[in-house]
């Protein structure tokens, strides 16, 4: 019996030559730093260089020459487009996001709360979402094809299939309405007022994100377990007589950090994705729903701030999430 | 349960789920091309009070407008169920036509195409529509065309990363030596691997094209009003949902129906692919 150390399949081996993991890193993050100011161009310019004629497109059509002009001027859409995009971008770095074309209010001051708003929302659904998904997925992967494993991944196919607001309204239409009316089916509350001040109303939409996030989540855990207790380092734990439960915990779950941090950034992408329809659904006052009446109300400088702070957000999580999976090898599909 | 296999040739395993995911997305699909034809109402006329209850000539009830909620949900699975399935095949065709590109081309290249698949990827697909959709308007084609370009960088991934292991092996490159055209080694040697994840990947991409084009109209900026559509009605109708939940409901389940469907045929394909290749989980 050969007393050599066994090392658990989830921690990496050292590259081969010293600081090529940590060249390989910042490769990555130059690569993502380049996306993120090609997503800063593509919003700019499909929002104001694309557009044949913006301010006849925001005022309407009969709208007359001289208020065309005036918009024309304040926008500073006489200018070259590559310096309006600069002068934007250098806006967007320093935290000056333009002036609200609806109420005349800088951006910042319209979107802040709304962004405190969309994010207690997602951490409050992040903290249930990954650890409810940990359990779930090793007590799921040490009770393979029993009757509770199989009923749970009956549902979460059936989950994950559905859209967010087909999830939602049905979460609406059981516990909000019409079966079991215990909560409010709208989370509408005073803006400027915490959200944390109105638990009721945040119920169901977190409810919807963690579905959403737990259903998709706890599967990549439950596989990831699987492999590690296929391994033949378990085997060897076993045959050297170790217990079960400790096997399970001391053994299979590495790191419980690393893991997390990556479970995480997928439940934070996975509810960004869903963040507009949601908002929508439950008129729940946050960025989704300041980009979609942004829209209604061709208020230009809200939509830039909106689609570039999610689509920067999305990409980031995901960003991590790659990073985490290709360097400790958890969930690949 | 599952069949066993018949003679040669690629005959697929009636798992469970494929059986459920073909009859669902089938009932859904006559909804939706069928029902327009089968509508006792028009969609638009006006019948009874709004949001009225279900009556002997109109089984769901009334909605927001009082118009007949069983001829609108007939009629409301056309465009969405046309445009979902464009848009999957679209996206599919096209994400791995660029995968091919990728796998077979130099290392500069297929970098390059990456980053421009990123590119896209770091939109999620609703704010990506409700991007162009803001400035250029509602139009069909275009949703179509974003939802498709969505799609694109996660097929062409997928493509790239099956196909590479073929186009690496030593046959290809000699193929190539002799100067066999791409287009040949690709039709003769690649695309008939790939076609089984390629159709794994063509089921989920249409559950998700059903998803963001219903959500889109659930906003307001796909199918446009009066039109009949089932992501419009669930907008239409939520605001009495404790009143007259028939209006909403029924939507909902069509739409859920396909998706779960799509869903199921995935689930139930990417078995048989694992199956295939030996491994099984």
């Amino acid at each position: 019996m050969s007393t050599t150390a066994i090392t658990p399949p989830g921690v990496a081996r050292r590259g081969s030559r010293r600081g090529a993991p940590a060249r390989r890193l910042l490769w990555r993050l130059g690569g993502g730093l380049v996306v993120l100011f090609a997503v800063s161009v593509v919003v700019f310019a499909v929002t104001q260089a694309l557009p044949g004629d913006l301010p006849r497109l925001i005022l309407g059509t009969d709208a007359d020459e001289v208020q065309i002009e005036a918009l024309r001027l304040q926008l500073g859409l006489d200018r070259p487009p590559l310096e309006q995009y600069l002068s934007w971008l250098g806006g967007v770095l320093t935290g000056d996001l333009g002036t609200s074309l609806g109420s005349g209010r800088p951006v910042a001051e319209v979107l802040g709360f709304r962004i405190l708003n969309s994010f207690t929302l997602i951490t409050i659904s992040m903290l249930i979402a990954v650890p409810l998904s940990m359990v779930l997925g090793v007590l799921t992967a040490a009770r393979r094809d029993s009757l509770g494993d199989r009923a749970l991944l009956g549902f979460s196919m059936v989950t994950n299939a559905l859209p967010d607001f087909v999830l939602g309204t049905l979460l609406i239409v059981l516990l909000g309405t019409t079966v079991l009316p215990l909560f409010p089916p709208v989370s509408l509350f005073p803006p400027g007022d915490l959200p944390w001040w109105y638990p009721a109303q945040l119920v169901l939409p977190v409810m919807t994100l963690t579905i959403m996030a737990v259903t998709y989540l706890y599967r990549l855990v439950r596989s990831s377990v699987i492999d590690v207790l296929d391994s033949e380092y378990i085997q060897m734990a076993r045959l050297k007589g170790l217990a079960g439960p400790v096997v399970l915990f001391r053994h299979a779950l590495p790191n419980a950090v690393i893991p997390a941090i990556q479970a995480s950034s997928i439940v934070f992408a996975v509810s960004l994705g869903g963040l507009v329809v949601i908002e929508n659904l439950f008129a729940f006052p946050g960025v989704g729903s300041a980009l979609s009446s942004a829209i209604a109300t061709h208020d230009i400088p809200v939509l830039q701030a909106c689609v570039l702070l999610i689509a920067a957000t999305f990409f980031v999580c995901n960003t991590i999430a790659d990073l985490l999976s290709a360097r400790f090898g958890w969930g690949n599909r | 349960m599952s069949a066993p296999r018949a003679g040669r040739g690629r005959s697929v395993t009636w798992t469970w789920q494929l059986i459920v995911g073909v009859t669902a997305i089938t009932m859904t699909c006559l909804l939706a091309f069928v029902g327009p034809f089968l509508a006792p109402h028009s969609t638009s006329e006006i019948l009874g009070r709004p949001f009225g209850p279900p009556e002997p000539g109109a089984l769901l009830g009334f909605d927001v407008l009082g118009r007949d909620v069983v001829s609108r949900l007939l009629s409301g699975g056309l465009s969405l169920v046309t445009m979902a399935t464009i848009a999957a095949s679209l996206g599919t065709i096209v994400g791995a036509f660029i995968g091919l590109v990728a796998a077979s081309a130099s290392p500069r290249v297929d970098a390059v195409i990456m980053r421009c698949l990123d590119l896209v990827l770091a939109f999620p697909t609703i704010v990506l529509a409700l991007l162009f959709v803001a400035i250029l308007g509602a139009h069909p084609a275009l949703i179509v065309g974003i939802v498709a370009l969505g799609h694109t960088p996660s097929v062409a991934r997928i493509v790239r990363g099956a196909a590479g292991s073929i186009v690496s092996r030593d046959y290809v490159a000699w193929a190539r030596s002799i100067g066999m055209r791409w287009s040949t080694i690709m039709t003769r040697e690649v695309i008939p691997n790939i076609m089984s994840p390629l159709m794994v990947e063509f089921g989920l991409r249409l559950m998700w094209s059903v998803g963001s084009i219903a959500a889109l109209s659930f906003l307001g900026y796909g199918i446009q009003p009066p039109a009949a559509d089932w992501g419009l009605m669930v907008s239409e109708n939520k605001s009495a949902l404790s009143q007259q939940p028939l209006s909403v409901v029924a939507p909902i389940l069509a739409i859920a129906v396909f998706t779960i469907g799509a869903n199921l045929i995935a689930e139930g394909l990417a078995r048989h692919v694992a199956r295939t290749e030996g491994r099984s989980r």
